[in-house]
């Protein structure tokens, strides 16, 4: 999935806590803009704010592109971050899955259903980038 | 080459400073920089006056390396008092271009002054307006800076006093509380919400207590997990909790991202939580008759 032909509407710096109220916020406006319905809204801005918080708990903070796609009825993000990357990638997208106490686990895999396409590419000591499409609407 | 660059604009501030000042003031009145409104006569020459002389022990000590950089040691005083005076005029509502044309203005004086002192030698002259031009545009710069700083420190605390204001917890009745959430649910919220809950189960002995998300607009993992743990730590206080305003979309999206809920108990609406949680302490909402309703 490359976003060559898409346009890059934001950049948002992953720093902190309130940095994903924006992120989530900004591609709400996106998906509104492409006459999203709200729960396709809703379901696309959690998948984000998923794949976003990830990047903030786990590799302090990163980087996300949103983007309209070409045939303005999809919004597209890019969350790259610098971290300590993924060593099993599969593992990581099971649910249940997680690396610290307390959490439920369901981040990664919930992010995937939520989302029209995924991808994630990610390496041992390369960071993660996750690339995330969201329809506007069922059809 | 002389060692000081500045060394004319110094020459002129100190046989002029009361002419300069003088000018300066009547320049920014003329630039609509100058607030009457907000200031009076004496504040505004005080401060003008200020800063002058601020100014000029600066272009003493600076003008000898020839360099400028308002980060420098020199100008650290100009600074202090540009800083202070911004400040001032924020608190006051003076706009941040209103400031800088106020800065702005002082080129006019001194650069008259400038070309009548120097008006044999063009190239001095060109080289200190030059200078001179720069170093004024700069503190103008600062000046916007501090605006910015200030008005960045007025959201953090707006944002600090929303998030006390956004975890009210009410006694709708004897032994049942609500708890309206709004917005976003993150860590330190989740540990102010769960604080505040708990506090309030001890203090009304509450029996039920109802966690309202309707306003909150994303339940991602992070969320649905406080959520549920301060579910569970109403119940191991001994009260039941109630979570509702779940709408069709975020349910959906919760099953998706399979969130399990477990035991918590759910209701779509604040009205039938508070229907289910009234039940449970005995009380019913019932219509009064048309003879009492008549009577009062």
């Amino acid at each position: 999935m490359v976003f060559d032909e898409a346009d890059r509407i934001a950049t948002i710096e992953l720093e902190q806590d309130r940095d994903v109220v924006r992120a989530r916020s900004r591609v709400a406006d996106a998906m509104k803009e492409c006459g999203s319905s709200e729960l396709m809204q809703t379901r696309f801005v959690t998948a984000v704010s998923e794949v976003v918080r990830n990047a903030l708990t786990h590799a302090g903070g990163g980087t996300l592109a949103i983007y309209a796609m070409p045939n303005k009825r999809q919004v597209g993000i890019e969350c790259r971050d610098c971290g300590k990357g993924i060593e099993d990638i599969d593992a990581a997208m099971a649910d249940g899955f997680t690396t610290r106490r307390g959490s439920m686990g369901r981040g990664l895999g919930g992010a995937k259903r939520l989302s029209k396409t995924f991808a994630i590419d990610s390496s041992p000591g390369k960071g993660t980038t996750v690339r995330m499409i969201g329809a506007c609407s069922l059809r | 080459m002389p060692d000081k660059i500045l060394e004319t604009t110094l020459e002129v501030l100190k046989e002029d400073a009361e002419g300069i000042l003088a000018d300066w003031i009547e320049q920014a009145d003329e630039d609509g920089a100058k607030r009457i409104d907000l200031f009076s006569e004496k504040e505004e020459r005080d401060q003008a006056a200020s800063l002058l002389r601020s100014f000029r022990l600066g272009v003493r000590d600076a003008s000898k390396d020839g360099e400028f950089d308002l980060q420098d040691e020199h100008w650290a005083d100009l600074r202090g008092i540009l800083s202070e005076i911004t400040h001032e005029r924020v608190e006051r509502g003076v706009l941040p271009g209103e400031m800088a044309a106020l800065i702005l203005a002082l080129k006019t004086p001194l650069f008259e002054r400038l070309t009548e002192k120097l008006e044999s030698d063009p190239e001095r002259l060109i080289e200190e307006v030059l200078l001179l031009s720069k170093a004024i545009d700069a503190f103008a710069i600062y000046s916007n800076e501090v605006f910015i700083a200030e008005r960045e420190q007025v959201i953090e605390r707006q944002r600090d006093e929303m998030m006390e204001l956004s975890t009210p917890v009410v006694e709708l009745w004897d032994k049942v509380l609500t708890l309206p959430l709004i917005g976003t649910l993150d860590s330190l919220r989740a540990q102010e919400v769960m604080e505040s809950l708990l506090q309030a189960i001890v203090e009304r002995q509450a029996e039920v207590v109802i966690v309202d998300i309707t306003g909150v607009k994303t339940v991602d993992t992070q969320v649905a997990q406080h959520l549920l743990r301060t579910a569970a730590a109403v119940r191991l206080m001994g009260a039941r909790c109630i979570i509702s305003g779940i709408s069709p979309k975020i349910a959906q999206t919760m099953v998706e991202l399979g969130v399990d809920v477990g035991e918590v108990r759910t209701r779509s609406s604040l009205r039938s939580a508070l229907m289910d949680a009234l039940t449970s302490v005995g009380v019913a909402i019932r219509p009064i008759n048309d003879d009492k309703r008549n009577a009062k």
